[in-house]
């Protein structure tokens, strides 16, 4: 009798200091984080008893960068993009992952075989394609918008624009609005002349942009009307049209295909259970269920089998997802080295035209 | 016998004198140690820190020292090209053995993996930078000599005068240089100042926008305080202490509150533009667009800082006594003229001590202009948000707010000369 | 304000129109605020008024709003509504736990600002004080200085000092910015005060501790207590220093309330903003009555 009572009290012990682990994930609000707490967050701390915090940021690397800097970091794993992701590794703010803690597939294959090309780097393993797309709102929007040229005439569709705060997809847009076909997008950007000509063309619709910095913010700006179109990461619109049945239509001409990735910060208060949230959120299961919250694909090939229907139960998400055969015509997938390269001194001169 | 001409002494035989002074010191001492714990408190909490950030302004360690994250341990870098620019005078053609020099520190700082940061270092003054460090350092271990020639096949931009200007300039981390950038100047090849390229300047155009918008306000608050301070002033006590509730009720409401209010009001979806749709004033195309704009900003803004025009400007209303203005129509003058020339005189330091406030506040409003402002309506003060959290240039951020923060002092000095800080009013 | 009996035509036509433009600056001071209380009851996701609502339907109006605030963030926000669902919302909703860090820092911080600016304030009405005028300029500029340069220097200030994240460093720093305001309060009810009370009392053979409780304080009490309301609702309503310096989970009423505006604008943030509208109307009301007492207590009566 004593025995057990001493057994239970040890017990409780161990639960409570069990519980009493944490692990801090910063992501990008919305709709995604919620399909991230809904398919990694609950199972995690389910199966390890480790609870997981969640806190989102317009774009999380930006305060990653920040605290790490400030040597002060409160975030264990954030969720960036691609050159992102490579810009803070070299830089030497990210602690580097070894990708021999990710499981196989199901059937065996390695995980350095199962991510698809890019989708592991030295401090960052992916879990979901996603693009940057524009949507309209079928009730302001008269006729039917087809490419991305038509985004940029306010002549043949008016209203106003919404568009993402920051040089990043928005200058690749504006060529691809200005007839530049996908393939040479990035070449032309490489010259003086083709950031040029990007802006050039924003200047032509410049009075008529509604500025999001947030993710969740152009579905709010369609549904509200404030703007007739709108660029935004798809599966934002899916959330809103499919799930709250707004009237929204996306138009993949033109969409910009990108990874999200998780890092863990330098310094990560919680490295350990960083690295086993990694692991565990990145299997082939997690990711599948995850697509069925919003429309992003997997980073893993073994997870396409098992992506099926969207949380509503009727839903086939395959149609829905960027990496769809019918969704990927003029499709530009992102440069990473290019941003990496580049993004300070555009986003520079984003600001300095924003401004004037 | 008393000496008269021996001083004074109190009671127990000490000097007057002496005994008024320290009596004197112990009363101003107890004055001090009074304000003291609260003197010591703000020191620390307020104009310490923001010293330390003013430091920053000046202070970039950057190009020389790298501070590793982990262990912040701190490691001296570019020790080679650094030499060399202590060695040659400013101007000296870039030799072969400062392209030694830099190849060495490239290698070195691939192995502490810097070459990004101090690429950012060097990007801040000239853009482009940054992607020629990262890439150089990628490739410096197996550059052989010459290195002159390798470094300029990689790009030919190494030859740049302007970037080894750029670096030199960085080899000290102490620089005035970003307060240069925070006024849209730069250092061109041979060190003298120039403006930047056209379409960089942001930063002298965003610090007249904040003037402009603030004077605007600033006159908005008047005009629209001016008539119901002076109504409030002559109405029997009873009436105006309760039109006194107007304007403190929206003193005593959340900034959010207010903020959302107008956003509410304005957007093209909102009340206004709702009700001149209905009443058939508005097209439904052709809805106002009021909100993330400029217009926004100002509506907000005046509509947030109009109680600290009224209330100064009441206080030197309530005791203008109506029987001057009585006395200049009696003696003939227009009800126009009486006003010009006997009432307003009067109200100037109301005027101006509401004037002041209005403007110092405006001139560093963050919160509204960030929510309301969209692109054109944005402050200095959301300027200085964007480099601390966003592009993480902090040197320039603080520089900006070093500029800022003079002008505000000097606006508050003149407040403190011209109406006195004890004079505040809060309602 | 009455027009005299003589007063010309055009001068009856210009004071009416004087009233009526008085009347439309009342209104542009006042309708922001109040426009949000009937909104908040809105049935429908919009912020405009519906056809029903202005027909007074009732079923354009409901409460649901508010319902959201208590069942956002909360585990099982459909369970019968019994005390478990109560102890749910208590423990996770995501506006009750804002409002409960709010309630604290806010709490704290006055508690600081009152002590620390009342016993300045002190000091600084004492004619012999020196330095008067430099020391209450520094102990004033929090209020002038631009609110994102103070949250700059903080940012660094905790990062380097460890006080980010925590509560003392938040608490900390709403002291700072309550603090000219208690020091204003204060003192302007220092101006007035009769030192031939203190006085008289020392003269009655008090000690100065007695003379400061029984006689000083109570006197100057309702400008501690205005003081101290103007410190809570500065803390109350700031968010700048919150967003640079306070952890992720840190989250209190004005920064969820930023975040709303920001990304999506919901009737609910209307509903807070009711609830803070009526707070701060019976924080006004309390003010002016204390300022009322003050007056008759110093012998200032109205004229």
């Amino acid at each position: 009798m004593k025995k057990t009572l001493v057994l239970t009290t040890a017990l409780t012990g161990l639960a409570f200091a069990a519980s009493a682990q944490e692990v801090t994930v910063m992501s990008w609000g919305g709709a995604y984080t919620k399909s991230q707490v809904e398919a990694y967050h609950k199972p995690f701390t389910a199966e390890f008893g480790i609870s997981v915090n969640s806190v989102d940021a317009d774009n999380p690397a930006t305060p990653i960068k920040a605290q790490v800097e400030a040597g002060n970091v409160t975030v264990d794993v954030a969720d960036v993009e691609f050159s992102d992701a490579v810009r803070l590794c070299d830089e030497g703010l990210l602690e580097e992952i070894d990708h021999s803690i990710l499981p196989p597939a199901p059937d065996g294959t390695p995980a350095t075989e199962d991510f698809i090309e890019g989708a592991l780097q030295d401090c960052a393993v992916a879990n979901i394609v996603w693009s940057t797309v524009y949507a309209y709102n079928t009730n302001s929007v008269e006729g039917t918008p087809m490419t991305m040229a038509d985004f940029f005439d306010t002549e043949k569709f008016p209203g106003k624009r919404g568009l993402r705060k920051s040089a990043k997809a928005t200058l690749e847009m504006a060529l691809m609005g200005d007839g530049v076909p996908a393939s040479e997008v990035y070449d032309l950007l490489e010259t003086d002349e083709g950031v040029d000509r990007a802006f050039a063309k924003l200047d032509t619709i410049k009075d008529d942009i509604v500025w999001w910095e947030a993710g969740a913010q152009p579905p709010q700006l369609l549904a509200d009307g404030e703007v007739a179109m709108s660029t935004a990461y798809n599966g934002r619109i899916f959330n809103a049209a499919v799930g709250e049945g707004q009237p929204f239509e996306i138009v993949w001409d033109g969409q910009i295909l990108d990874f999200d990735l998780f890092v863990i910060p330098k310094g990560a208060p919680h490295k350990e259970e960083a690295l086993k949230f990694i692991a565990f959120a990145t299997d082939t299961q997690r990711l599948a269920d995850q697509a069925s919250w919003i429309s992003y694909g997997p980073a893993r090939k073994s997870s396409g089998a098992l992506v099926g229907l969207y949380s509503d139960g009727k839903t086939e998400m395959a149609p829905h997802m960027p990496t769809a055969a019918e969704n990927l015509t003029n499709a530009l997938v992102n440069n990473f080295e290019f941003w990496v390269d580049r993004d300070a001194e555009l986003n520079e001169r984003f600001n300095a035209w924003l401004a004037n | 016998m008393a000496d008269i001409s021996a001083p004074l002494t109190t009671a127990d035989g000490k000097p007057l004198k002496a005994a008024l002074a320290s009596a004197q010191a112990r009363a101003r001492r107890r004055a001090f140690f009074l304000v003291l714990p609260l003197l010591a408190f703000v020191l620390l909490t307020f104009v310490a820190p923001i010293a330390q950030m003013l430091h920053r302004s000046v202070h970039n360690p950057g190009f020389t020292t790298h501070t590793d994250i982990g262990s912040g341990e701190k490691t001296p870098i570019m020790v080679n090209l650094r030499a060399w620019f202590k060695e040659n005078p400013p101007g000296t053609e870039p030799d072969e053995a400062a392209y030694e020099a830099l190849v060495k520190d490239l290698v070195v700082l691939r192995e502490l993996k810097a070459p990004g940061s101090v690429g950012t270092r060097i990007n801040y003054e000239r853009a482009g930078s940054r992607s020629m460090f990262t890439k150089a350092a990628r490739r410096a271990e197996k550059l052989e000599p010459p290195y002159k020639e390798a470094m300029l096949d990689l790009d030919e931009d190494w030859a740049d005068p302007e970037l080894w200007q750029v670096m030199r300039g960085a080899s000290s981390a102490y620089t005035f240089n970003f307060y240069l950038a925070a006024l849209d100047l730069a250092r061109d090849a041979d060190g003298s100042i120039v403006s930047v390229d056209e379409n960089r300047q942001v930063y002298v155009k965003l610090f007249t926008r904040t003037l402009l918008l603030s004077l605007l306000i600033t006159f908005l608050c008047f005009l629209l305080a001016y008539p119901i301070a002076h109504l409030l002033a002559t109405l029997p006590l009873r009436h105006s202490n309760l039109l006194m509730i107007f304007v403190l009720l929206p003193f005593w409401t959340s900034l959010l509150v207010r903020t959302t209010s107008w956003i509410v009001l304005l957007q093209s979806q909102g009340v206004v533009n709702d009700t001149l749709v209905a009443t058939g004033i508005l097209d439904d195309d052709s809805r106002i667009q009021m909100i993330y704009n400029q217009t926004g900003t100002i509506i907000a803004m005046t509509h947030i800082l109009l109680p600290f025009m009224v209330l100064p400007l009441y206080s030197v209303m309530r005791p203008i006594n109506p029987s001057y203005v009585r006395a200049a129509r009696s003696l003939g003058a227009t009800s126009w003229t009486a006003f010009r020339r006997i009432y307003f005189p009067q109200t100037v330091p109301g005027i101006g001590a509401g004037a002041l406030l209005v403007f110092i506040l405006a001139v560093g409003y963050y919160i509204t202009p960030a929510l309301v402002g969209g692109a054109n309506g944005q402050l200095i003060s959301n300027l200085i948000a964007f480099h601390m959290t966003k592009s993480l240039n902090w040197s320039l951020a603080a520089a900006l707010a070093a500029i800022l923060l003079g002008g505000i002092l000097v606006l508050y000095w003149l407040y403190d000369r011209l109406v006195g800080i004890d004079n505040l009013k809060l309602g | 304000m009455a027009l005299p009996n003589h007063a010309s035509t055009l001068e009856r036509i210009w004071h009416y129109t004087y009233l009526v433009i008085c009347g439309l600056i009342f209104l542009f001071l006042i309708a922001p605020i109040l426009v949000v209380i009937p909104l908040s009851f809105n049935a429908e996701p919009y912020f405009t008024f519906t056809e029903k609502m202005l027909a007074l339907d009732p079923t354009g109006y409901s409460t649901r709003w508010y319902d959201l605030l208590l069942t956002f963030g909360m585990d099982n926000p459909d369970a019968p509504r019994d005390g478990s669902w109560w102890a749910d919302a208590w423990a996770n909703a995501a506006w009750i736990n804002a409002a409960k860090n709010s309630v604290i820092i806010g709490f704290f911080s006055t508690i600081l600002a009152t002590f620390l600016g009342t016993l300045a304030a002190l000091g600084l009405s004492r004619p012999e004080m020196p330095f008067r005028r430099a020391i209450m300029a520094i102990l004033i500029s929090p209020m002038i200085v631009p609110i994102i340069i103070t949250a700059t220097g903080l940012f660094f200030f905790y990062s380097m000092t460890g006080l980010a994240n925590s509560y003392v460093g938040i608490i900390m720093a709403h002291a700072t910015l309550g603090i000219p305001f208690v020091i204003i309060t204060v003192t302007a009810t220092l101006v007035g005060f009769d030192h031939s009370l203190t006085r008289a009392a020392a003269s009655l053979g008090a000690n100065p501790t007695t003379t400061f409780f029984k006689i000083t304080m109570p006197l100057i009490l309702p400008g501690v207590i205005s003081g101290a309301l103007f410190a809570f609702v500065t803390s109350f309503d700031e968010v700048v220093v919150v967003l640079f310096v306070a952890a992720h989970d840190q989250q209190t009423i004005p920064r969820q309330m930023w975040n709303g505006i920001r990304e999506q604008i919901s009737p609910a943030i209307l509903s807070v903003a009711t609830i803070l509208v009526l707070i701060s109307i019976a924080l006004l009301t309390t003010v002016e009555l204390l300022r009322r007492r003050s007056e008759r207590l110093r012998g200032v009566s109205p004229q």
